[in-house]
């Protein structure tokens, strides 16, 4: 059973995105997906700076198993990365909803995450 | 997967949290808790494999000897009671059609191991190559089941659990020995470059043996280890997998194995002419092992650029290794491509991971320092 927080959203490409009081949007992957990968062995991310439209892709998370491609749940502008992945990628099984966030992102629309699942739908797609 | 095959610790597995997938048509643990942690604890201290899908062979009769010399391609007369020998078994072409383990038990009495995903394979060709011997092959995969304990402190285990005296069993020879009150073929022979016993005993006693390794060994740091951490171990350590390094199309002195192939032994054997002509001429391709220094996992397939960046072979394995903390592999490359030799540093082979250039270190493996016995 993954964990799923009630207070974020999802997307059914299982990234998770939590909207922070300042407006800024974090971006990561969820319980299910990382515990679906395995070890994770390598995180590649967009540069500060880029500009991303919902749905597109964002980056690359490795395990030993397999690549997958990592998919903005909403448009936005990256603010930041998780620099701290590069050498402890393994921080996403660990803390896949805290220390292992991906990106900020400045939304370009401040209503965009309704559009994505809340927790109560995407257990149903990873119960 | 109710079609999958299933070793006797299926449910041990489940019940210890294994990730059952399909392996060669087996249903196997793949990790338990993770892979790399899983890895680092067999060359820290200790971890318990199944690996039960392995497949066993009797072969006994007055030519039993004669004959596997005939089927293999290392000199199976320099076995004695109590020895084992690794070997490729050749097509006439000398390509592999499986590597395996000759275990000789007494006079005209000799055990094989082979690979779970060749059985079927593997027993057609050598009971069509046993025709001219007066020899019997019996398939005995079934009857065994077959646990790994690998690690510095492997040994220690499975002595607290025996009375025979393992420290007389050196690297490459066994004994039979009573473990856990479990009669057990105790083979100190490994697949992960550390020390360690491979123990073959009756199927039906596996869950008890299995229970009693992993109480033993809990306490000196021991633990379940999958299928994953075994292949990132095997590949670190420089070891072949069929299918992989050696194949019907890849030769023994193409991937590095020249050690196992004796020309010289004084019996014709399958492929001995095709690789005699291909060690005087030179293999035309090569395996090599590779790192990169990246984090990025070379994976098999990916094309193998030569200086110009055009394609000069492909990767055939590749993983991250737990302990280097850099991505390695193997690549079956034009020969051409690289300077001879076991490592070429001057090769400039790369690789393009996602848009970026990678170049390949060429290693001699093993990619760590082993301390096996």
């Amino acid at each position: 059973m993954s964990n799923i927080p009630a207070e974020l959203r999802y997307a059914k490409s299982h990234e998770w995105v939590r909207v922070e009081s300042d407006g800024t949007a974090t971006v990561g992957i969820t319980d299910y997906a990382q515990n679906s990968l395995g070890d994770i062995t390598y995180v590649q991310v967009p540069k500060v700076g880029a500009s991303l439209k919902a749905g597109e892709t964002f980056g690359v998370v490795e395990s030993v198993k397999a690549a997958s491609d990592l998919y903005a749940p909403i448009a936005g502008t990256v603010l930041a990365v998780n620099t701290a992945l590069d050498g402890a990628p393994e921080t996403v099984n660990r803390a896949p909803y805290t220390d292992g966030w991906m990106l900020k992102l400045k939304p370009a629309d401040a209503g965009a995450t309704a559009a994505l699942l809340d927790a109560g739908a995407y257990s149903k797609l990873a119960g | 997967m109710s079609e999958l095959k299933r070793t006797p610790l299926r449910e041990f597995h489940a019940a210890h949290g294994g990730r059952l997938v399909d392996f060669a048509g087996w249903e196997m643990p793949v990790q338990y808790r993770s892979i790399l942690e899983e890895h680092k604890s067999v060359r820290r201290a200790a971890g318990l494999f199944d690996v039960s899908h392995m497949g066993e062979v009797d072969v006994r009769g007055p030519e039993a000897g004669a004959f596997l010399n005939y089927l293999v391609t290392n000199d199976v007369a320099k076995l004695y009671p109590g020895r084992v020998l690794y070997s490729p078994m050749c097509y006439p072409s000398g390509g592999v059609v499986d590597d395996l383990l000759v275990y000789l038990r007494g006079p005209e009495d000799y055990f094989l191991c082979i690979n779970a995903g060749n059985i079927d394979k593997d027993l057609a060709w050598m009971r069509e190559q046993a025709a001219k011997f007066k020899v019997t092959i019996t398939d005995r995969s079934a009857d065994y089941a077959l646990l790994a304990v690998q690690g510095p402190r492997a040994a220690e285990i499975v002595q607290s659990l025996t009375g025979a005296k393992l420290g007389l069993v050196k690297y490459y020879h066994f004994t039979e020995a009573t473990v856990a009150g479990i009669n057990c073929l105790a083979s100190r022979t490994g697949y992960t470059g550390e020390d360690g016993f491979e123990l073959y005993h009756s199927a039906g006693d596996a869950v008890a043996l299995a229970g009693a390794l992993l109480a033993a060994g809990v306490s000196r740091g021991l633990e379940l280890a999958g299928l994953g951490a075994r292949d990132s171990l095997r590949l670190e350590a420089g070891y072949p997998l069929y299918g992989h390094e050696i194949t019907a199309d890849i030769s023994p002195l193409a991937a590095g194995l020249g050690w196992t192939v004796k020309l010289d032994k004084g019996a014709d054997f399958n492929g001995r002419a095709a690789l005699r002509a291909e060690k005087q001429n030179g293999s035309p391709r090569r395996i090599v092992f590779f790192k990169t220094g990246d984090r990025r996992i070379v994976r098999a397939d990916t094309p193998v650029l030569g200086p110009d960046g055009a394609a000069v072979g492909r990767v055939v394995s590749g993983t991250l290794s737990p302990i280097l903390n850099e991505a390695i592999g193997s690549a079956l490359v034009d020969a051409r491509s690289v300077p001879a030799g076991d490592a070429a540093p001057g090769a400039a082979l790369t690789v393009d991971i996602r848009g970026t250039k990678l170049p390949l270190h060429l290693v001699k493996p093993p990619f760590i320092e082993l301390k096996k016995s």
